[in-house]
């Protein structure tokens, strides 16, 4: 299974765990996009942890939109953890997103390590 | 509690878009409560408004802290050695708080980052809603403990007027959401209870002074001041 390599994972229990602030945060230390990648609607083994998430995400979106920030870099993913052809075709449907959309902060001069693609 | 509500940062960042050290100060009383004001809110207004500041190239300061209670001095002391490391604050606490640290550190400008809305009750999680108007003389004694000023629209006390339809008040139309006819519910409560001779002899005048028309109110208690 190939993907492009600059992409960082985060492990989690459960997508639940996620908060608007580790989405942002994400984004603040340098990355130039960021997604989720939860279990299938309705597979959640804590009943609605993938479901929270995505509400999350979309608030995070809103956030994004109201500084200016295109809400496209934060996307939310539902898949099963059986299905590894598709996460790296979600990778690479995000790396290319990400890539079309540009580095987050050059503006500011910040070399950030995943804005090097 | 204090209910509250997050600004549009775009009104956050236009008040501080000419500080370059500013700090971010939380409240985990009721704003917390509410998802407004705590900690977790400090974080993610924080690290949004660094977001945006570096897209336009700038590095402000932004320092973050959430207080026990802002409406409380010993907890804004807190901030007494911090203070002069900063130009401006921005408060998520309610405009008690916002006011309270505005008065303890007066030569620093203070900034509002909620709107503070009203006294009420956690409904169910994400829904907050109003109960109490602070009316300084409580009659929830002879309405079956549902308060008129707040719940009835026109704060009546010998209600329901003729705007309430199947328990509806008539502004449902207005704000386009069902809004329940407080004396409908009152009504039902004293039914409930066997109390309904209340409907008989119209309430006594109120007292509106200790309310809001009394101009700004204070409680003085002797026995427990120092």
């Amino acid at each position: 299974m190939n993907y492009p390599p600059n992409v960082r994972i985060v492990i989690v229990p459960c997508t639940g765990r996620v908060a608007a602030v580790h989405l942002l945060k994400t984004l603040e230390m340098g990355a130039d996009g960021v997604f989720v990648a939860g279990c299938l609607e309705g597979d959640c083994h804590y009943q609605s942890g993938n479901l929270r998430a995505k509400k999350r995400v979309a608030y995070v979106q809103q956030i994004l939109r109201s500084i200016g920030v295109d809400p496209e870099r934060v996307h939310m993913y539902n898949l099963s953890a059986g299905m590894g052809p598709r996460f790296a075709e979600i990778v690479r449907e995000m790396t290319d997103r990400v890539r079309q959309l540009g580095p987050m902060h050059a503006a500011a001069g910040v070399k950030a390590e995943a804005s090097k693609h | 509690m204090i209910m509250a509500k997050a600004k549009p940062i775009e009104e956050i960042i236009n008040t501080i878009t000419d500080f370059d050290k500013i700090l971010l100060a939380g409240c985990n009383g009721c704003v917390a409560v509410c998802e407004a004001g705590g900690l977790k809110e400090v974080q993610t207004l924080a690290s949004a408004l660094r977001i945006y500041f570096s897209q336009k190239g700038k590095r402000p300061v932004i320092d973050e802290i959430s207080l026990t209670r802002q409406c409380d001095k010993e907890y804004l002391e807190e901030l007494k050695d911090k203070m002069d490391s900063y130009d401006a604050v921005v408060s998520l606490a309610c405009g008690a708080g916002v006011q309270f640290l505005a008065e303890m550190f007066s030569e620093k400008p203070i900034f509002p980052a909620v709107d503070t809305c009203f006294i009420g009750v956690t409904q169910e999680q994400g829904v907050w809603s109003e109960r109490c108007q602070a009316c300084g003389q409580c009659v929830l004694a002879s309405t079956g403990g549902i308060c008129p000023i707040t719940r009835c629209s026109k704060r009546m006390l010998n209600g329901p007027c003729g705007g309430s339809e199947n328990g509806k008040c008539e502004i449902s139309i207005l704000v386009n959401r069902d809004v329940a006819c407080g004396w409908h519910l009152i009504f039902e409560r004293l039914k409930k209870l066997g109390e309904l001779e209340r409907f008989k002899e119209p309430a006594e005048d109120k007292d509106w002074t200790v309310s809001r028309d009394g101009g700004p109110r204070e409680i003085i208690r002797e026995d427990v001041r120092p």
